[in-house]
């Protein structure tokens, strides 16, 4: 048997879904799963929730640290390119100008710093979302369509240490879910 | 404020709602996703987009003689070698600029009334910077050795010179496409997850599936996504400053007079905004009507757009004030010479309706009652299109037809290939506009939905 059907037996389903009605319900939900020390889940919104992403143990993105060596990166080609074909691959005399003329380079360093800070957000973004993501489990809840219309998710996964199905199950139904379901893989 | 209904979400300070009584996170979001979904293909649309559709073919014709001919079906000639081509270039990018300060700069600003009018516009700044790349191509004379203007090693062991704001503008112009591009694709991402969630047809779900990449709105990307917004809003304003800036330079660096002003950069960033929030008008206003969006564009945007416009409107008519002061202050004889020829000169009347476009008309934007009139905003937004397009033809022609000396003055004439080209582009724009109206939500959903979750009136009927 392979490891991936092994650890499918292991977890017949992914998780557990809780659906809400409303922001505040969610939010606490979450509160309090993550009080109760679950882990391994996550909330899906149709919008974005002030707090959310705290609340279910979601530190700190690391979007802006690649951004920034994205614009580093971008402005030193930038003004490594104008400085090589002007200095060193094709220097042209004009008028006894400097080769290195710096000044004259500034636009296009700075053009090249925004293009690429640019690219990495949005590559940067995409990466640490996993997108595209081709399959995803949490679309098998017949409702989970309506996440992005007015329906708010939490979801405790199988992986998650504390996970036990009837447990967990009983614990997301007092939490004022309208409804809980599981999550075939 | 007291009179005001508790349900309408109201900014401190404004007695005017953003959108309209009564909405829920399902009825934005059934609203904006059925113009795309659900509500088929109106008649108008047909109609509207066979004419556009028809100027496209024209600039096709247009371009294909041009490639086979060469530019002297133009009316350019020596003393004025830039005609249309670069009036047009910079006419249609500066009307980019308005989609990127309403997505960008009114997000790092906090101005929740941008919402429901970011999206659209943001559409326009790629169509119209579309239509503003095609001219510098075809301007080139050999347009099949434009990839000449990228760097790249090649056996003739040549670069571009990079001391000439030409280059400078290739770099801004691309840049400010792709940042514009991305920045659109992005905000569209939740809301394309919306449209393959309320598909009914499997095209749909596939193809809007496809775009979606998988989104689901899960806290941890929302909260990625909300940081990605942010950065992307800081990169693109500075981006926008210095990209009409760039554009001013490949005037402001020459010596020609009339060029030859450090006032020119913020005033065509002044102007391109301008320009650019007549044009958000021009087209905000038929389509709210036709697709009966009154309650999301609000009377509130509109006036706030009208507001904008005269407050830049105000900043271009000093520009063009001290245009002439400094050429008299100056004391040189060429910059003295060049006011006298706009104002008196064989490009006096084109000049005029200029300043009567661009400064005279508008100015009745002071009054309430004309800015809360639709049909006198719509009719203001064509006359400052047409005011800024007329201030790039007087920069370009009037001051090469009349630069140092007497016997290399000329004069310049369109065409009707010019007039063909330009007509054309106009078509691309409007064509690109009619698809994107009908196959992508034109009101960005999710932003809706944060509008409404602010009022409370979501939660309680969701």
């Amino acid at each position: 048997m392979t490891p991936v059907a092994q650890s499918m037996r292991r977890h017949p389903i992914y998780g557990l879904m809780a659906e809400f009605k409303s922001p505040e319900d969610l939010l606490a939900g979450a509160e309090r799963a993550h009080k109760a020390g679950y882990r391994r889940m996550d909330a899906f919104t149709p919008l974005p929730i002030e707090g959310l992403a705290e609340a279910i143990g979601f530190q700190r993105t690391r979007l802006p640290i690649i951004v920034l060596m994205g614009g580093i990166l971008g402005g030193l080609s930038g003004f490594g390119m104008q400085y090589y074909a002007s200095v060193i691959g094709f220097p042209l005399n004009i008028g006894g100008k400097p080769y290195n003329s710096w000044v004259a380079f500034i636009p296009i360093t700075f053009e090249m710093t925004i293009l690429f800070a640019a690219l990495s957000t949005v590559l940067g973004l995409l990466a640490l979302n996993g997108l595209p993501t081709p399959y995803h489990p949490v679309f098998n809840v017949p409702e989970f369509e309506l996440a992005t219309r007015d329906r708010f998710f939490l979801c405790i996964t199988a992986k998650d240490p504390k996970f036990d199905l009837e447990e967990t199950k009983k614990f997301l139904a007092g939490l004022n879910a309208r409804k809980v379901s599981e999550i075939e893989t | 404020m007291g009179t005001v209904n508790p349900q309408m979400p109201v900014e401190p300070g404004s007695a005017r709602p953003l959108i309209g009584p009564g909405h829920t996170f399902g009825s934005v979001t059934d609203k904006i996703s059925a113009i795309v979904l659900t509500k088929g293909t109106p008649r108008g649309w047909y109609f509207g987009f066979g004419i556009a559709f028809l100027l496209v073919m024209l600039l096709h014709y247009a371009m294909a003689y041009l490639f086979l001919v060469g530019v002297g079906i133009w009316g350019i000639n020596i003393p004025v070698g830039w005609g249309f081509a670069i009036v047009n270039f910079v006419w249609w990018i500066g009307i980019g600029h308005a989609g990127t300060l309403i997505s960008a700069i009114l997000l790092l600003l906090r101005q929740k009334w941008r919402t429901s009018i970011n999206r659209f516009a943001e559409a326009m700044t790629i169509f119209a910077v579309s239509c503003a790349g095609i001219f510098p191509l075809i301007h080139v004379g050999r347009p099949w050795l434009a990839y000449w203007l990228l760097p790249y090693p090649n056996p003739m062991g040549t670069w571009p010179q990079f001391r000439s704001p030409l280059v400078w503008d290739v770099f801004a112009v691309s840049t400010y496409a792709t940042v514009s591009l991305l920045f659109w694709f992005v905000g569209l991402i939740p809301d394309l997850a919306t449209l393959r969630d309320r598909a009914k047809q499997r095209a749909g779900k596939i193809i809007y599936g496809v775009l979606a990449m998988g989104w689901r709105g899960s806290a941890v990307h929302w909260s990625r996504y909300e940081m990605a917004s942010l950065l992307l809003a800081g990169l693109a304003t500075p981006l926008v400053v210095s990209v009409h800036t760039v554009v001013s330079f490949d005037f402001a660096v020459g010596v020609i007079p009339g060029w030859h002003t450090t006032i020119f950069p913020p005033y065509f960033v002044a102007g391109a905004i301008y320009s650019g929030f007549a044009m958000v008008m021009t087209l905000a206003i038929p389509i709210r009507a036709f697709y009966r969006l009154e309650d999301f564009v609000t009377m509130r945007h509109l006036e706030n757009m009208a507001k904008v416009m005269l407050a830049t409107g105000l900043i271009v008519a000093y520009g063009y004030m001290m245009e002439a002061f400094m050429a008299f202050y100056s004391g040189s004889q060429y910059d003295k010479f060049m006011i006298m020829n706009r104002l008196t000169g064989p490009y006096a009347v084109p000049y005029a309706s200029l300043l009567l476009c661009n400064i005279v008309i508008p100015q009745s934007l002071w009054f309430k009652r004309v800015r809360n009139s639709v049909p006198a905003l719509f009719v203001l937004s064509l006359v400052i299109n047409v005011g800024m397009w007329l201030e790039r033809f007087i920069i370009v022609v009037t001051s090469l037809h009349r630069d140092f000396l007497p016997s290399s003055w000329g004069m310049y004439y369109p065409t009707r290939w010019d007039w063909a080209t330009f007509t054309g582009t106009i078509g691309l724009f409007v064509a690109l506009l009619y698809l994107f109206v009908r196959f992508l939500p034109m009101i960005s959903i999710f932003e809706m939905r944060q509008l409404v979750a602010e009022t409370g009136e979501g939660r309680k009927k969701a």
